[in-house]
């Protein structure tokens, strides 16, 4: 076995009461690369942010590097030591220059203090050159390149940083076919200087082709680690779901009525030839893995993203759906995944925030009914249990949960038929997500149509009727509820 | 028996205080007035003249046209813009009523034409905001200085004469006379501020300049119009500017190529010494009316005291800068 360059053992990181990540040990060697896989929310992120500085572990972890362990206290530490990321969002100014880029903070200086330009273009054309990407220009600017390219800048600079540790957070995901070869030409090279490469990906295919090693992560705990070799697929996705579902999810079995929302052949920014039915009182699921187009979708159907093709039909009536008011007016809600700044107006009232999107409902004539108003959000605030002070509350001094409730109801407020529902239980703590599942029910048994968008599987299994699932823009598979499976969906999910 | 429902559970867990936001901009509405009532305090002990019934009178009619315009930029910088065009659409419009004055047009037809054609100036600004997608600071810049422009130009840079035309009496009147002993332009800023104060705090409308200030894309998802928003707020501060140009060249029998110079910063430092938010979403017309009389009591006294117009710029700005200092540390610690 080739030497360890980096080693963490026992790692845990607590947020609040969240345990995020609970004893995690594991080795990258050098010329070896290492994927790092699990669902979203399993860990990842938060464990190359403790490599990387960002975040520090909890007490009684520790990281090695080279055999000697190291404190990582911040991202330069994790720089001077040798740890290089790239991450998901490119890290680059788009208006310098590919050699600006590289050498941003650490320029070469002259005497006397001036930059030392010729120096510091031959400097990047030698490392563009190690990587074989000759072609890129040190003078010009990044945002004149594409994505692969700008992912090829990136890798220079940890290359530029000597950097022997090179973390890649889901590189291919914005690549083409043509610039994924590439890069998995560089990490081939890179292997074989000795470097160890840290491969954070969801897409089985890559892994079992490129990579040497395998950890998987699944709710904070390492639950494998071993060599790509002596998985199969099927085996590595069980390991990456394999939990069970317990009945925090309460189902209510309920006979559809008839169909609420038809999407016919949907073709928006993220999600190509989307058709499917749902039905009045029924709860149809979205699974997918991240950037696979459910936010997408689900803007599309209400209108806040402009559909290039294809149709939408609410109770039969087609729809034309170009802003979000035209969603309200054909009784579509929205709840968004992101409360923060989508959803709510964080510095307003509870009141104001739920009463937005009724407004025009509440104030015929253009004058705002403020009783009427009063008692509509009242009776919302006794019903979902939002706990605040008063209607008059600031939204941002609420809980996650109690945000979420106040959301919810801002888009019940204007009497919808159905119900899009992205992420209703991210960041939510347990028992408000209990009491929203709640909420999701009574939907449906009042006749709802509810598109719930999860990345939480287990929630997505417990609550739906049906399940489609997304990937890549496109629907690549339909369950009944009782024929879906964490393993079943998953293996859609990637395909 | 009735068994506790959620509702109730909910009720019985409410243990924080009343909402310090809401607590918070009642004391900052407080705030401005008890300044405002310290300054005239200090002002009555350092001049006999300044609490007198005419004297007072004199600060309000003096306050009026900056409350006007005020008024007008309180929408904007609700949503989070600005508008510097004021003075100049002050400037065009009252040199386009002097001009209508004097060709004998009748008055309603000549107040309608104006109003129209500032709130048409500032709906150009708004759609370059919401459609050109310019920054607000920017697209009122070069309203601004075209309009000065367009008002030399239109005015061949000489005042134009509003004293003479069949309807010149009645329409000085709206700049200088009284009505139950108070000035014309006093009663003018009052009523509008009425209007103003009803459509913030009342209508639809006045929700949505809220919404948009707060979080313009929170604004959109809500299925709000976000642009007609921007647009009308524009368009309401152009058809104030032009109010105040109508009352200023009443007042003054004529138009000024160089008149509301800079008055664009008098309203805006009377909406930030308000307590609105230049980041939008945040204030009262209540507290720019108290920001106006601020800054109306302020000039005044300096004048009475004698103290050169030198040195009442730099007294404008420090007292400016004391109130925004106070409101600000007010929000650090909610």
């Amino acid at each position: 076995m080739s030497k360890t360059l980096l080693e963490l053992r026992n790692i845990s990181k607590t947020f609040g009461d969240v345990r995020v990540l609970d004893g995690v040990s594991l080795r990258a060697r050098a010329g070896r690369v290492l994927a790092l896989v699990g669902e979203n929310g399993a860990g990842k992120s938060t464990l190359m942010k403790i490599v990387t500085g960002i975040h520090q572990p909890d007490p009684g972890g520790e990281i090695l590097f080279k055999d000697a362990p190291v404190a990582v206290v911040n991202p330069r530490q994790a720089i001077d030591l040798g740890i290089g990321i790239i991450h998901q969002e490119l890290n680059l100014l788009p208006g310098l220059s590919v050699a600006e880029n590289i050498f941003l903070g650490r320029e070469p200086r002259r005497p006397f203090g001036p930059i030392d330009w010729p120096q510091m273009r031959s400097d990047t054309a030698g490392f563009l050159a190690s990587l074989r990407q000759d072609h890129i220009d040190p003078r010009q600017p990044v945002e004149r390149l594409g994505v692969g390219a700008q992912q090829m800048v990136e890798i220079a600079r940890t290359l530029s940083q000597r950097a022997e540790v090179i973390i890649m957070d889901e590189p291919t995901d914005a690549l083409t076919d043509v610039e994924t070869a590439i890069l998995f030409e560089v990490i081939r090279h890179l292997k074989a200087e000795g470097k160890a490469i840290i491969y954070i990906s969801h897409r089985l295919g890559e892994i079992f082709a490129e990579c040497d090693d395998v950890a998987v992560l699944r709710d904070g705990h390492l639950v494998y680690e071993g060599q790509v070799a002596d998985l199969t697929e099927g085996q590595l996705i069980h390991h990456m779901v394999g939990r069970d579902i317990t009945d925090q999810y309460p189902y209510a079995a309920q006979v559809p009525g008839p169909v609420r929302l038809e999407v016919k052949a949907l073709t928006a920014q993220g999600i190509s030839d989307i058709s499917f039915i749902a039905h009045a009182g029924e709860v149809v699921g979205f699974a997918g893995l991240m950037g696979a187009g459910r936010t997408e979708l689900g803007r599309a159907i209400y209108g806040a993203n402009r559909a290039a093709s294809g149709q939408i039909l609410i109770d039969g009536h087609p729809r034309k759906m170009r802003c979000p008011s035209d969603g309200v007016r054909a009784g579509v809600a929205y709840v968004t995944e992101d409360r923060k700044s989508d959803g709510l107006i964080q510095p307003h009232a509870i009141r104001t925030n739920m009463a937005l999107s009724a407004l025009p409902t509440l104030s015929p004539g253009g004058v705002v009914r403020r009783a009427q108003e009063r008692s509509v959000v009242d009776d919302y605030m006794r019903r979902f249990a939002v706990k605040a002070p008063n209607m008059e509350a600031e939204v941002r001094n609420l809980s996650g949960g109690n945000q979420q409730k106040v959301s919810l109801a801002k888009s019940l407020l204007t009497d919808p038929k159905v119900v899009i529902l992205d992420e209703p239980t991210r960041g939510v703590d347990v028992g408000a997500r209990r009491e929203i599942y709640t909420l999701i029910n009574e939907m449906k048994s009042r006749g709802l149509c509810v598109l719930l968008m999860s990345s939480d599987m287990p929630e997505l299994l417990g609550l739906s009727d049906r399940i489609l699932v997304l990937s890549q823009g496109r629907l690549t598979g339909t369950f009944a509820r009782g024929e879906a499976s964490q393993h079943a969906i998953m293996e859609r999910a990637v395909a | 028996m009735s068994t506790p429902g959620p509702g109730r559970a909910a009720a019985a867990m409410t243990v924080k205080p009343a909402s310090a936001g809401t607590l918070m901009r009642a004391f900052a509405a407080q705030k401005s007035l008890i300044g405002l009532l310290i300054l005239m305090a200090v002002v009555t002990m350092l001049s006999p003249h300044f609490l007198t019934t005419d004297n007072l009178l004199i600060v309000l009619r003096q306050t009026s046209i900056n409350a006007i315009i005020a008024f007008g930029m309180t929408f904007v910088i609700l949503t989070a813009g600005i508008d510097l065009s004021v003075g100049s659409v002050l400037a065009l419009t009252g040199a386009v009523c002097a001009t209508l004055i004097g060709a004998n047009f009748s008055l309603p037809i000549v107040l309608i034409a104006t109003l129209l054609f500032g709130t048409a100036l500032g709906a150009v600004s708004g759609l370059i905001v919401s459609i050109g997608r310019v920054q607000p600071f920017i697209a009122t810049l070069v309203a601004m200085t075209a309009l000065r422009g367009a008002t030399l130009v239109f005015s061949g840079g000489r005042p134009i004469d509003a004293g003479e035309g069949v309807a010149a009496d009645a329409f000085w009147y709206l700049g200088g006379g009284y009505l139950f002993g108070i000035p014309v332009p006093v009663i003018l800023a009052g009523v509008v501020f009425l209007i103003c104060w009803f459509v913030l705090s009342q209508m639809r409308f006045g929700r949505y300049v809220y919404a948009v200030g707060g979080s313009e894309q929170v604004a959109r998802l809500a299925g709000i119009n976000a642009g007609r928003v921007k647009v009308a707020v524009y368009a309401i501060s152009g058809l104030m500017a032009a109010l105040a140009g109508i009352v200023l060249t009443a007042r003054l029998q004529s138009a000024q190529p160089t008149a509301g110079t800079s008055y664009e910063l008098d309203a805006i430092a009377a909406v930030v010494v308000g307590g609105t938010s230049l980041m939008g979403g945040r204030g009262t017309l209540f507290g720019t009316l108290i920001g106006a009389l601020i800054i109306g009591v302020l000039n005044n006294a300096l004048n009475l005291l004698d103290v050169s117009s030198y040195y009442q710029m730099i007294a404008k700005g420090a007292v400016i800068l004391l109130a925004v200092l106070v409101d600000s540390r007010g929000k650090a610690t909610n």
